[in-house]
């Protein structure tokens, strides 16, 4: 059932790759200000799941509402405008700018009614949320890895998003970088901003998720609160030899 | 406005007024080529306006120069000067658009062929039509336009570009192709509609490049199909802006005029040779310029500013 409660609800969604199918009948509700977990072992389709959300691919069949209405099929940038956006498993920021440019890239065209001069203040107030103060005129490529990171997150804030998708924006921290990491979350959760949080660290996935879904071969396989979800038997049984045995 | 901008302007103002009197000095020799100066200049500058951020490659230069041309060949003796132009610059722009919207879905180096091959259509369209509707093969060029009405006409359209390039860096169109060029998919998840601002600035150079022809067409007393889509004005605004550097607006330039000068000295000296030697050119100019002059000017001063850079004191 759709409500208004729901910011985003996902109805039988199917997505193949020639004989492979990655997203398989995959339903799924997320509530407004939520931390929602997207959790599966590697190659279960998380990321194509999230970027079927996004519009960077076409679903083979099903619907995805936006607080109500189909976003299935639409343009990436139309579905950025109306309030989602995200971070790449792979970071991608704009290597050939400074980080103050790639932070205005996500403000500009998804906010046209900004002025020039709330734009730049808005860019340093960005830098700041993220940890890259001071930064802003270093070009993106001389970033160490966390702070390319924290750039796309910036970029991904900066476009005023009720809904954010993260993939695995946790990975490959350090224990300290990823207790910063978490309380970073934690905050855009306090903003009232709604996040999917797709991630194999189960530290982040315990402190961070209210509730999870679970998918393994394209299928959803379990949904509920975390704590519950995380011993059901069925998910310890998906992840097998894989991240839970070290979580 | 900073001292920089301030002294850019005046030096440009300076140029502008002195390359307005080249017709009165110069003799036909000369004046012929201050023409093709400014009509390189023009085209790859333009060419540069698109290419340069997106990296998309395009061959279809010719296509473009070549619809100015003939516009003016089949109107130039029924309308006034001025509406043929405007009429010239409307086809340009449609088929710009028109092309732009079928293709620039087109990744990479399919892009390339598709606009190669579009410039051969149009070429073959021409002469389907000349042919079997007009009856013609070619067509003679009667237009009261001297050749210094045609620098003067070029060196507008120079500073026009140049202006129009200048705006459109600073706007948010040529912001978001800076971020296409870098990255497609973050362009459309920052909310670019990437189609609409590829087909728009490509659309303004394509329009640029058939006025062009359009006023570069009175030079020619007969014009047929194979003279006025010839395939290698693409390749020379691709090389010029290439050597020069597309990813700046001033970049071409730098390539154009010593090209044009070199082009003019050996096409006069090996006519028979000429092809080859240009090719051999355009692989050198890849090979040890990927980034053209202007990069090399860049890195220098890059490199100037490192050496004199006052030494922080620890
Ligand atoms: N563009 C694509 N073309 C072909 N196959 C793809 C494509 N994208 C994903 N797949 C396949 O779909 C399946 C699901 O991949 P996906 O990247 O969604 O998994 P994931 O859950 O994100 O995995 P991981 O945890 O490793 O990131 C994999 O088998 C993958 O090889
Ligand atoms: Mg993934």
């Amino acid at each position: 059932m759709s409500g208004p409660q729901h910011i985003l609800d996902v109805e039988k969604l199917r997505r193949a790759f020639g004989g492979l199918v990655a997203v398989n009948d995959l339903s799924f509700s997320v509530a407004s200000g939520e931390v929602l977990g997207l959790l599966g072992p590697n190659g279960s389709g998380k990321t194509t799941a999230l970027n079927l959300m996004s519009g960077l691919l076409r679903s083979d069949a099903g619907a995805i509402r936006l607080n109500g209405h189909d976003i299935s099929g639409l343009p990436a940038f139309k579905i950025a405008r109306l309030g989602l956006t995200r971070t790449f498993q792979l970071v991608r920021v704009l290597d050939g700018m400074d980080c103050r440019d790639n932070i205005r890239a996500g403000i500009v065209f998804n906010k046209p009614q900004v002025r020039a001069a709330g734009i730049e203040s808005d860019i340093t107030a960005l830098l700041d949320r993220v940890g890259l103060a001071g930064q802003g005129n270093r070009p993106a490529a001389d970033l160490t890895y966390i702070d390319r990171k924290r750039l796309e997150l910036a970029r991904a804030l900066a476009a005023g998003p009720q809904l954010l998708l993260l993939d695995e924006w946790l990975a490959g921290l350090n224990p300290s970088e990823l207790t910063i990491g978490i309380d970073l979350i934690r905050s855009l959760k306090d903003d009232g901003i709604t996040v999917v949080l797709v991630e194999h660290v189960m530290a982040a996935v315990r402190a961070l998720c209210d509730r999870c879904v679970v998918m393994s071969s394209g299928r959803k396989i379990a949904e509920g609160a975390t704590s519950d979800v995380l011993s059901n038997p069925v998910v310890v049984e998906a992840y097998l030899g894989g991240v839970a045995a070290h979580a | 406005m900073t001292l920089r901008t301030t002294t850019l302007g005046a030096i440009a103002l300076a140029a502008i007024v002195l390359l307005a009197f080249v017709p009165r000095l110069a003799n036909p020799y000369y004046l012929a080529l201050a023409i093709s100066l400014l009509q390189y200049t023009v085209l790859a500058t333009a060419w540069g306006m698109f290419s340069g951020p997106t990296r998309y490659v395009s061959l279809a230069t010719t296509a473009f120069f070549g619809v100015g041309a003939y516009t003016v060949a089949v109107l130039g003796e029924v309308l006034p000067w001025p509406v043929v132009l405007v009429v010239a610059a409307s086809l340009g722009a449609i088929l710009a658009a028109v092309v732009g919207l079928s293709t620039l879905r087109l990744s990479g180096v399919y892009f390339v062929i598709f606009t190669f091959g579009l410039a051969e259509l149009v070429r073959q369209l021409v002469v389907w039509f000349e042919v079997n509707k007009s009856r013609v093969l070619g067509r003679y060029v009667f237009v009261n336009v001297t050749q210094s009405d045609i620098y003067w006409q070029l060196l507008i359209l120079a500073i026009a570009v140049f202006l129009i390039g200048w705006l459109v860096a600073r706007s948010r169109l040529g912001f978001a192709l800076r971020i296409i060029g870098e990255d497609e998919t973050v362009a459309t998840h920052c909310g670019i509609n990437t189609t609409i601002a590829k087909v728009a600035l490509f659309t303004i150079s394509a329009t640029i490049m058939t006025i062009v022809g359009a006023i570069m067409a009175p030079r020619w007393t007969y014009i047929e199909p194979s003279i006025a889509f010839n395939a290698m004005i693409s390749f020379q605004v691709l090389i010029m802006a290439l050597l020069g550097g597309a990813h700046r607006l001033w970049g071409p330039i730098l390539g154009a005029v010593p090209l044009v000068i070199l082009f003019e000295l050996l096409s006069a000296r090996f006519p028979n040779t000429f092809t080859i030697i240009l090719g051999c050119i355009f692989l050198l100019i890849v090979y040890l310029l990927p980034r053209g002059v202007a990069g090399l000017l860049e890195s220098g001063k890059a490199r100037w500013g490192e050496t004199f850079k006052p030494r922080a004191v620890a």
